[in-house]
């Protein structure tokens, strides 16, 4: 199953559990100021209707969210499924994180808790739903007891209950512990779409005002007084283990309260931040290069190409290419893409803070993508059992898929870090940004080879692509996540053959915010952009007539189309582009407007987006997430490479050598969400693949000059 | 010894002189409010007010701060950080939120000395502030529509 696939088997309604599991923190075993930080689950005094939805005496309604909230959305999107159902006021709702448990707090497209393939609203949409029509059924329930009235005479609006013949009425809180006792209907009733009144309404984010005035929370600002501070010294070389290490200057740094060497590296314990950055300056150590990765990326690159030479995987096998591309009169169009590794640079570096309660349990706070899979490491690494350890997850800085990693690598070191305490004080371990842009779990490099054959009549007959990486899944045979966007590829070609070659590095992967689609949905835009200039066809027009069973690539094309008035004129100098990508079950088109940059590079002036992601729970959130996916791809694809150089030393180490898109450099955007009663899909991902072959075909069109090689900046100052 | 004023309230610091004031602020005052996020002031999440100017904290010895006036997110006031704070919150500027203690900062210390910026303006006052979210389009707005606000 891929990610992005929901199982409709796995439909499990959980809520209607009546208490939730793991909510109460036990008392922490030193008896230091109690932690800052937000916990998960929400305040223990309000009442828990359902695994997903607590009414506090005060009328506020709190959800608690499975999913980690770190600028997506999602407290704002689940809180909006249960208020719509509840019929709630949208001024009394609030979201926490929910606490780890990959039973009742399962991502219903992957069978246990995690946030991930922009799935947080298409699986919840069902289930957050029941979870409010319960709650409200269990209200309406209870108001009819207090009440002696029947319950189908009760009604209920804007989070007010009333009951028109007698004149009672009641705010949600008074009743919300007799509601608690009573039995929940098992299949709530839920609105037809038509009947919506805060599902499509832009109601304002839960998580904004905390973020304005420096009150939000993040693991990296939970502390006590008593708090060790830890770093860790890794190598920089992937795949090198620690020789030796001297410690004795480190250990005279003023606040170092100790050294220790875990797998990961060498750890320096401190208490406070500073003093463990000098004492891990202060470190003299030799690592093992023996089994490191020593090829430079240049050198990968000659090893990848060397692989299209060779039949690879077979994704997609539709026609006969071969016998295609030999007939006579077919003209043959060739080109060869290279993308390099790319760290996702979230602005929270990672971190984890560890607490041992009195009882000997254990608190771990952090931005946890797949808590189940987190709190199984670190109490493994303890040596704890996982009854005895509790993952809070925390409001978090960003991730892009860094912080979703199958066996927790991350978790690993944080908690071998803790585990080499005696555990007594309160341990916080943090990444530096050198530890993050050094740190591996990259998109991974890729090389891809394209072929299409053009007929004497000027169509595209045949379509060949090459795909050569590393299996993110850790793969020996096809990897879906390596070709998906172009195994699949939407145009109607009548021969088209897909394979793949999957790399083994010792440089961690990852997916990257939109995953295959970062390289397959560049690569098909900007080839299927040159076949159609090569045959004189417009970008527009030319796509639209390829795209013949997919009427909703076709909305989203024709609408940012209008959107752009494509086909106007265009100021002198200026060129345009567009693409369209479907990733994650949404469709994205985006038209772009450039110019040459006073550096000599493209300069975006404008980008239209038209994205369809089936119901539109919330259009403003929708269309930030359009606008943020624009910038992060945009950045990435002007400017940003991890590069391994001579040896296998990993080149950059912070915002200064891997660059990141400034407010100077962000186009201007202009987001239509198509209206659709189809199920909701995601939008975390699918606002990027589109970005980069727009600009690419832009600036073809502009320059002359097609873009193999990203990213673009070394192609305009090398 | 060092001696300077957090948030209008007088403090010291007696620790190591090379302490930056980001660890200071952090660690010692629990204001947690303004961010680490690169240590080398190439992304001005660490963004604080010193004597009345952006300053990157990160890269700030705690020496070289003896005698100054430091404002955080936690402290700031005035009409230009009600306007700005507002605006943030009409629009839903934040993403996942790390950065914009930094953004803010810078914002408000752009409306004190240009009420009424230009894009050109804006760009050159914010160009030092990542965000990985890329929330700019909303931050450019907001500030426009702050300054209105503010004249209005």
């Amino acid at each position: 199953m891929t990610l992005q696939q929901i199982s409709s088997t796995r439909r499990a309604f959980l809520a209607g559990s009546g208490l939730i599991i793991g909510l109460a923190l036990a008392p922490r075993l030193s008896a230091f100021a109690a932690p800052k930080g937000v916990q998960a689950g929400g305040e223990d005094a309000l009442t828990a209707l359902n695994a997903f939805v607590k009414i506090g005496t005060d009328d506020t309604v709190t959800v608690l969210s499975k999913h980690i909230e770190f600028g997506q959305g999602p407290f704002t999107g689940l809180a909006t499924l249960v208020a719509e159902e509840l019929d709630a006021d949208w001024s009394q709702m609030r979201a926490v994180h929910s606490p780890a448990d990959d039973k009742i707090y399962a991502n219903l497209a992957f069978g246990l808790q995690g946030t991930g393939g922009s799935t947080s609203i298409g699986n919840s949409y069902e289930q957050l739903r029941k979870a409010g029509a319960t709650a409200r059924a269990m209200l309406v329930a209870a108001a009819a007891e207090e009440w002696g009235v029947p319950a189908g005479e009760i009604t209920v609006e804007k989070g007010r209950i009333k009951h028109t013949a007698s004149g009672k009425e009641s705010g949600f809180g008074a009743l919300t512990v007799k509601a608690a006792t009573q039995t929940p209907p098992e299949n709530p009733k839920l609105k037809d779409p038509s009947q919506f009144v805060l599902i499509g309404q832009e109601l304002p984010k839960l998580d904004t005002v905390g973020k304005t005035n420096g009150t939000a929370i993040f693991t990296l600002d939970i502390a006590t007084d008593d708090m060790l501070i830890a770093v860790v010294a890794h190598p920089d070389h992937f795949g090198a283990s620690l020789k030796s290490f001297d410690d004795s200057d480190a250990r005279k740094v003023k606040g170092v309260i100790d050294v220790k060497q875990v797998p990961q590296g060498i750890a320096v314990y401190a208490d406070n931040t500073y003093s463990a950055l000098k004492g891990r300056d202060s470190l003299k150590i030799e690592w093992d290069l023996s089994k490191a990765e020593t090829r430079s990326s240049k050198e990968l690159e000659a090893d990848y190409a060397k692989k299209f030479a060779e039949m690879g995987l077979k994704a997609t096998n539709n026609g006969d290419v071969e016998t295609a591309f030999g007939k006579e009169g077919v003209q043959t169009i060739e080109a060869e893409l290279v993308f390099p590794f790319l760290a996702h640079a979230p602005m929270e570096p990672l971190d984890a803070v560890f607490m041992k309660a009195a009882d000997g349990s254990l608190d771990v706070y952090t931005g946890a993508q797949f808590p189940g899979m987190d709190l199984m490491t670190a109490a493994k690494i303890v040596g704890l059992d996982p009854s005895k350890v509790r993952v809070n997850t925390q409001l978090t800085g960003g991730s892009f898929g860094r912080k979703a990693q199958f066996g927790s690598p991350y978790m690993q070191e944080a908690a071998s870090v803790y585990a080499a305490t005696d555990g007594t004080r309160p341990v916080k371990h943090m990444w530096t940004r050198e530890d993050d842009i050094r740190g591996g779990f990259y998109r991974p490099m890729y090389a891809h080879k394209m072929r299409g054959a053009i007929d004497a009549e000027g169509r595209i007959v045949a379509w060949d692509q090459v795909i050569v990486g590393q299996s993110i899944m850790g793969k020996a045979d096809l990897d879906e996540t390596s070709v998906e966007g172009a195994s699949n590829l939407p145009y109607v070609i009548p021969n088209l053959r897909v394979t793949s070659h999957n790399v083994a590095l010792v440089v961690p992967p990852l997916w990257w915010r939109s995953v295959g689609h970062t390289h397959t949905g560049f690569a098909v835009e900007t080839f299927v952009d040159e076949l159609l200039q090569k045959v004189g066809k417009d970008p527009v027009e030319g796509r639209l007539a390829l795209l013949t069973n997919e009427p909703r690539h076709m909305g989203t094309l024709k609408k940012v189309a209008e959107m752009a008035d494509w086909g106007s004129t265009v100021p002198d100098g200026r060129s345009r582009g567009v693409a369209v990508v479907k990733s994650f079950g949404t469709y994205v088109a985006q038209i772009v407007e450039i110019s040459t940059g006073d550096d000599g590079a493209p300069r975006v002036h404008k980008v239209w987006c038209a994205v369809d992601c089936g119901v539109a729970i919330n259009p403003n959130v929708i269309k930030a997430q359009m606008e943020g996916g624009i910038g992060y791809g945009l950045g990435a694809v002007l400017f940003d490479a991890v590069t391994l150089g001579d040896g296998g030393k990993i080149m950059q180490s912070n915002f200064h050598d891997y660059r990141s898109l400034r407010i100077n450099e962000m186009p201007a955007v202009d987001v239509a969400v198509i209206a659709s009663t189809e199920k909701p899909t995601g939008v975390g991902e699918p606002g990027v693949p589109p970005i980069g072959p727009a600009v690419a075909n832009a600036w073809r069109r502009l320059t002359g000059s097609p873009v193999r090689r990203l990213p673009i900046v070394n192609i305009v100052t090398s | 010894m060092v001696t300077f004023t957090l948030n209008g309230q007088e403090r010291t610091f007696d620790g190591d002189p090379d302490t930056p004031l980001l660890w200071v602020i952090r660690d010692f005052e629990k204001l947690t409010g303004t961010k680490y996020g690169c240590g080398v002031a190439q992304c001005g999440a660490c963004t604080v007010h010193l004597d009345g100017m952006t300053r990157r904290s990160c890269i700030t010895p705690i020496s070289t701060v003896d005698g100054s006036e430091v404002i955080t997110i936690e402290g700031i006031e005035g009409p230009e950080a009600k306007a700005v704070q507002a605006a943030w919150v009409a629009i839903d500027v934040p993403q996942c939120g790390y950065c914009q203690s930094g953004q803010i900062m810078s914002a408000v210390a752009l409306l004190q000395v240009t009420p009424k910026p230009s894009d050109a303006d804006i760009d050159g006052a914010m160009a030092g502030n990542l965000c990985r979210c890329a929330t700019y389009h909303r931050i450019r707005q907001a500030i426009h529509n702050a300054a209105d606000a503010m004249e209005g």
